[in-house]
């Protein structure tokens, strides 16, 4: 187990979201002394203390803020993410419950590093009870002069904003996002420009999750040296891991980046019920490649680590998987959500991810054939790396990695008469450069 | 259509965004809070209202899940059936729910009551199985929870 036990994220201590607790425990202190500190020195004890975001791609905080133009002409804004709609994420809407003016202040921080004028917070449209929670906070700390036209008495000022979506895995995807905000259909943009140069209204803007704002304050008030010895150096820090499916005990656990994923599941979760072993662990969300169980002996649970053993820390929701279960089945479930939610901009994702759902459909239905693995794989193969977001790879990952590791769940399935049907072959969607 | 409460709220929302656009969400929102779902005429309501082509208020709403273009029951019950959840039981949950309501997935009640929706996931797979009735969550379901709320809810 780790040494390190501190819950920095969300600390045991009742009613932290009420902003007198939050005082009473040290809360706000680091934004007044960001306050006295210049925005760049901001950025940089946020660049040392290694910080990488906590919205599935890990890119380091720091220097995605110095994108940033230091003078422009336009507003600049920051978004923060609180979309979490990735299948297996459950963790954002922990900080908005346990400790909102974490984020809030954060953002604040955040916003005065950047020159930011409007922080706007885009939460899901489902977590209604979250958003009225974080209007709460919203509220209080506007009353108090955290937040507004001049914070603290300092004469920067910034508009702190909450806008509620309406159910569209896709505008959790940063460019998709901002159109949303604008009152549009959640379509994905073409990058380039970077959101740091034509974002939000063609303006600057940056976004970043509601986890990785909420470590700001911590960076600030204990220091960039203390903040990046904990956990995986590479992406320091602790994490809330979700856990859900076969364990025993689900939810919601801050524990530094780099634990063992069977400490996770047996120490913390409590293992799996009636004893059983594991067939297969999604390790961040189902956008990740999946891990056999026998693999998972000794993986820690960071980014680098996990790239390792050919998967993602993603967005650290664990999903655990017993020896009984079909994954074919979980698998067809997990592409029926991606062709759901494509947003059809692009033919491989729009089209492909609709194949792939009927070929794994075909699978449970018995009439798959051995052929269809390979086709499956052809077309996973084609949506991959071809799409203008990150959707397309996101569908395409988990099926590549299931037909390679649980190839004998496909072959048994398979229908085994020579006589069955040829499928059709799709036409390529793409002529893929390394073909 | 927006009622007194709404329409003053609408005017300090005006001044958060630079574009009247941006309100197309918040407005829709609105609407569906007072009539539980958004018809045509609302849509051209909201259009005229915002200064918008009606094409764009179209677009936006059947774009999102959660704004309903046709209307829906007094409990408006969406069951999970993503990943977590489907290891936990979501499925046979909804399965349930439809049964004893006799309505397949996606349909309302004879009597108005209740519309039965199979959505994605809903960030609480660390309590699933779980549905959405409105805006509550409830959570660490099972058939016996479930049926204890039906039976409430059928009375209410
Ligand atoms: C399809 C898709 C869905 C995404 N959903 C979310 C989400 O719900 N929350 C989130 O923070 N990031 C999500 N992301 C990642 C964002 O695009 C972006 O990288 C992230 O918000 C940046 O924040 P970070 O640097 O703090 O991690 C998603 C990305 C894709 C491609
Ligand atoms: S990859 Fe899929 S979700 Fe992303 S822009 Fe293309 S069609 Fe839309
Ligand atoms: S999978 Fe059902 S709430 Fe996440």
């Amino acid at each position: 187990m780790s040494e390190f036990t501190e819950k920095l994220i969300l600390p045991d201590i009742p009613n932290l979201h009420q902003l007198d607790v939050y005082e009473r425990h040290g809360g706000y202190q680091a934004l007044r002394k960001a306050m006295g500190m210049k925005p760049e020195e901001i950025i940089e004890e946020v660049k040392k203390s290694n910080l990488r975001g906590r919205g599935g791609a890990c890119f380091p905080t720091g220097m995605k803020w110095s994108f940033m133009p230091k003078q422009s002409t336009k507003p600049k804004y920051l978004c923060a993410n609180g979309d979490e709609s990735e299948p297996g994420t459950f963790k954002d809407r922990q900080i908005f419950e346990c400790n909102p003016h974490l984020f809030i202040e954060g953002a604040i921080i955040a916003a005065y590093a950047m020159g930011v004028t409007t922080v706007y917070t885009y939460i899901r449209g489902e977590y209604a009870k979250w958003i009225a929670i974080l209007q709460k906070a919203v509220d209080d700390a506007y009353a108090r002069n955290y937040i507004g036209k001049n914070i603290l008495g300092t004469g920067f000022g910034t508009e702190f904003v909450i806008y509620r979506g309406a159910g569209a895995y896709i505008c959790g995807e940063e460019s998709a996002l901002m159109n949303s905000l604008q009152g549009e259909r959640g379509y994905p943009r073409v990058k380039p420009p970077f959101p740091a140069q034509v974002g939000l209204y063609g303006c600057p803007t940056t976004i970043n999750n509601i986890e990785t704002i909420a470590n700001v304050p911590i960076i600030l008030n204990r220091g960039a040296e203390w903040y990046w010895k904990i956990g995986a150096p590479k992406q320091p820090g602790t994490l809330l891991y979700g856990i859900s499916g076969h364990v025993n005990k689900p939810g919601v656990y801050e524990f530094p980046t780099g634990i063992l994923l069977t400490d996770l599941i047996y120490n913390y979760a409590g293992g799996v019920p009636g004893e059983k072993k594991i067939k297969a662990v999604i390790p961040g969300g189902s956008s990740t490649m999946w891990l056999r169980g026998e693999e998972i002996e000794g993986v820690k649970m960071d980014a680098d680590s996990l790239k390792a053993v050919g998967t993602a820390i993603g967005t650290g929701g664990v999903i655990v998987m017993d020896e009984d279960t079909d994954v074919l089945k979980v698998l067809a479930r997990i592409a029926h959500f991606y062709h759901h939610e494509s947003c059809g901009q692009c033919t491989p994702c729009r089209e492909g991810c609709g194949w792939m759902e009927k070929i794994l459909n075909r699978f449970l239905a018995g009439d798959g054939t051995m052929s269809d693995i390979d086709l499956l794989m052809d077309v996973a193969n084609n949506i991959e790396g071809n799409t203008i977001c990150a959707l397309g790879d996101a569908a395409a990952w988990p099926v590549q990695s299931v037909i390679r590791k649980f190839r004998e769940e496909f072959e048994a399935r398979a229908k085994k008469s020579p006589t069955a049907p040829k499928p059709v072959t799709p036409p390529h969607l793409v002529t893929t450069f390394d073909a | 259509m927006l009622s007194k409460e709404n329409f003053e709220k609408l005017e300090r929302l005006k001044s958060q965004y630079p574009t009247t656009k941006s309100l197309s969400l918040p407005v829709l929102w609105m609407i569906q809070e007072q009539h539980g779902w958004i018809s045509p005429e609302s849509m051209q309501y909201v259009a005229d209202l915002l200064q918008l082509p009606v094409s764009h208020v179209y677009g936006v709403v059947t774009f999102y899940t959660m704004f309903n273009t046709k209307p829906v029951g007094k409990y408006h019950l969406q069951v999970c059936t993503n990943v977590s959840c489907l290891l936990r039981g979501g499925e046979e949950l909804l399965d349930h729910i439809c049964k004893r309501l006799h309505v397949k997935r996606g349909e309302i009640t004879l009597d108005q009551r209740f519309t039965v929706t199979e959505v994605e996931c809903l960030g609480s797979c660390g309590t699933a199985p779980m549905l959405q009735a409105n805006d509550e969550y409830y959570e660490n379901l099972s058939t016996e929870k479930v049926e204890r709320l039906l039976d409430e809810w059928s009375k209410g």
